[in-house]
């Protein structure tokens, strides 16, 4: 660490190196929203597959444009070649949003006969578990991680992640999910209603028949019906759900794995920032570096802020209309300085707390990205940065 | 008299980095202005409150972070759906051992962070119960503010009986869940949706709107957040985006104010004037999307050294100015 009165320059993160590298395997954006993950994982896709990685980018929730600039018009589940990309360098790239729903079915297909499969599906606990529960979406993220990553086809996957309440909630919601699936909870709650809570009752402390009333009349008789039906047709994977949140988990420890924390240069969005890279180090996780996004730089002409701002209005108010452009240009020149030197600083603070994360700023531009074109300059700033 | 006279729950939204906290904030204040007590709550767990009005960080406690000019009183609340589960069962259930024993089995667990829509109506529910509240012959707070989650996730958040009925169709949380709707689709709610003038949150923006329209729940202002302030007249701007501005004319300028006077200062700036044109074009086509949208807007400004509690008493100002309280 650096002890001087100036925080040191961090490390400087090449993006460029990370997706060359051919051991990496796997790239997760993850960040706050609205600090660009989403653009900057199919960027990275793109970038990455125009050097030569035959790369696949799983996307959650895309904007609109950008989905379609991929070519991602239809929500199906499957990974699709992505039109205009150059492919010289022996890449290629696919991309895919995940369907939540679809990718839980498939998990109970796998692990059941048909009939009960069927049985699954059309139980009302099981269709607010597999479209609603919070967490559901990050477990099948990663479910999805796992079959990409069992898959030949692709040497490279760039995920991004769920626009949660949470950055960390990409880490911890499958764990939960998993474990809540196959926990006694799940078993109580099907169990009160099979046996009108008696069988519990000869197995647990006194004063639980309260607990399963109390439930019954929280939750409704009939909710409870419908989880004993879903438990007792999911009987076959119990223990199944919390193994495979686990198997990915372990697959993110890997080396072969890379996380990029994505942020933009505002507070709120630094200080998820923080909680992540201290949550990646605290599991060993394998932290690439920090991109920071947006951010306003200015060029030197050797006028300062205040300066500029103290010539505007000398010009102005010589009320010179010949002058009247060049103060406006100044105080426009002097709002960009204030504006970098604020990101400066809001950079310069995360780096004092992390003087060993690399970072790579990308600066901001002034239009707003929803094609193949857009992505490939966002790439070049890779670089730059 | 305000755009909103008659709403007790200001319902604010956003994009991800659009400044709706801020805005929450600024807002509560205007409300306050003038001896009134408002109530600003938060319900992500950020502390972005505390931040914002530069206090410790909230506890599931109302404590009183400002005063509004004129006698009015702020107070904020962060809302833990921990907290909120156990003061519900408390209030209805009376559960003492039963309470610690379903949180032992996971149950709260389950409610606060796996069940969907329950946690929405523990949070919601909790600033339903604040508009209502009442000390003596009036009401405890003349509005509440809620810091919502941002658009992508509001819908879902705030229409809480269709998420909960999907789980729980009958029974008291069902019961709940109805209170809390018919607040929210009455006169007396309104959701306002903070944005930039940029491509992707004017388009969440409107996807909002619409989405909340479909749902009944009743639409406030839009809210511009982060207006920088134009400096370039707009005749210029033709000429400044093609990088054509007249060059003899600024060194002449610069000369005039005593800086130095380069080419290379000059094409500096003209760089700088062509990236703000563009800018300003790109939101002139966005300003006409929200304008289209057909809710009051307004303007708040880009406050270039960041948000402080003085800052905030500008940005309440601006929205008082503009008619929304």
């Amino acid at each position: 660490m650096n002890p001087g009165p100036r925080a040191a320059r961090p490390p400087h993160f090449d993006v460029d190196r990370l997706i060359d590298d051919r051991r990496i395997r796997i790239v997760v954006t993850c960040g706050s929203g609205g600090v660009g993950k989403t653009t900057t994982a199919a960027a990275i896709a793109l970038r990455a597959a125009e050097r030569g990685r035959k790369a696949v980018v799983l996307t959650i929730d895309p904007a609109r444009r950008l989905a379609q600039s991929m070519g991602l018009s239809e929500l199906d589940n499957t990974p699709r070649a992505v039109k205009g990309v150059d492919g010289e360098a022996g890449g290629s790239l696919d991309a895919m949003m995940l369907d939540m729903k679809r990718t839980f079915d498939e998990v109970v297909e796998e692990h059941t006969t048909p009939e009960r499969a069927r049985q699954i599906r059309a139980n009302p606990f099981y269709q607010a578990l597999s479209s609603s529960f919070a967490g559901t979406q990050e477990y099948m993220a990663m479910e999805k991680l796992g079959q990409l990553r069992a898959r030949p086809d692709w040497d490279l996957i760039v995920v991004d992640t769920p626009p949660s309440r949470s950055a960390l909630d990409f880490l911890d919601a499958p764990e939960r999910l998993g474990s809540f699936l196959d926990g006694r909870l799940i078993r109580l709650l099907g169990g009160t209603a099979r046996a009108g809570g008696r069988t519990y009752l000869k197995v647990l402390h006194a004063g639980f028949n309260v607990v399963t009333s109390t439930l019954t009349k929280i939750l409704g008789g009939e909710l409870l019906k419908d989880v004993s039906t879903f438990v007792n047709a999911l009987d076959t994977m119990f223990g199944g759900f919390r193994e495979r949140a686990e198997q990915t988990y372990a697959l993110l420890k890997r080396p072969e794995t890379a996380f990029i924390v994505v942020a933009a240069p505002e507070h709120d969005a630094l200080r998820e920032a923080s909680y992540f890279v201290d949550r990646l180090s605290r599991d060993a996780m394998p932290l690439a570096g920090l991109l920071l996004n947006r951010v306003h730089a200015s060029g030197a002409a050797g006028i300062g802020a205040e300066q500029a701002v103290a010539a505007a209005e000398r010009l102005e108010s010589a009320s010179d209309e010949d002058h009247v452009l060049t103060a406006a240009l100044l105080r426009l020149h002097a709002d960009r300085l204030k504006l970098a030197t604020r990101d400066e600083r809001i950079g310069e603070r995360f780096s004092t707390t992390h003087p060993d994360v690399p970072v790579t700023r990308i600066p901001a531009l002034a239009g707003d990205v929803h094609d193949l074109d857009g992505l490939r300059q966002i790439g070049a700033l890779f670089d730059a940065g | 008299m305000g755009d909103w006279e008659g709403v007790r729950l200001h319902v604010v939204t956003g994009k991800g980095g659009t400044g709706k906290t801020t805005v929450a904030g600024a807002l509560a204040m205007a409300l306050a202005a003038g001896g009134r007590r408002v109530l600003v709550a938060e319900v992500e767990e950020r502390q972005g409150l505390a931040q914002l009005f530069d206090v410790p960080p909230l506890s599931y406690e109302e404590r009183r972070v400002a005063s509004a000019p004129g006698g009015g009183e702020v107070y904020a609340l962060a809302i833990d759906a921990r907290e909120a589960m156990h003061e519900y069962l408390a209030m209805f259930y009376r559960l003492g051992r039963a309470g610690r024993a379903l949180d032992k089995l996971g149950f709260v667990d389950f409610a606060t962070t796996i069940a969907p829509g329950l946690r929405d109506v523990l949070l919601t529910g909790k600033a339903y119960e604040a508009t209502r509240r009442r000390t003596a012959d009036h009401h405890t707070y003349d509005a509440v503010v809620l810091d919502a989650p941002p658009t992508g996730r509001v819908v879902r958040f705030l229409d809480v009986t269709t998420s909960v009925s999907s789980l729980a169709r009958v029974g008291p949380i069902n019961r709940q869940a109805n209170s809390i709707t018919d607040l929210i689709h009455s006169p007396r709610t309104a959701v306002h949706v903070v944005t930039l003038l940029e491509d992707m949150p004017v388009q969440e923006t409107a996807d909002a709107v619409a989405d909340l329209q479909a749902a009944h729940i009743p639409v406030g202002a839009v809210v511009v957040n982060q207006v920088r302030p134009p400096h370039l007249a707009a005749r210029s701007l033709p000429a400044a985006r093609r990088g054509r501005l007249d060059h003899e004319a600024v060194l002449a300028g610069l000369r005039a104010a005593g800086l130095p006077a380069t080419d290379a200062v000059v094409a500096l700036l003209t760089r700088e004037a062509a990236d703000h044109a563009e800018r300003t074009a790109l939101e002139k086509t966005q300003r006409a999307l929200v304008d289209d949208l057909g809710r009051p807007v307004y303007e708040l400004p880009r406050i270039a050294d960041g948000i402080d509690p003085t800052a905030l008493y500008e940005l309440a100002d601006a929205l008082a100015e503009q008619g929304a309280v």
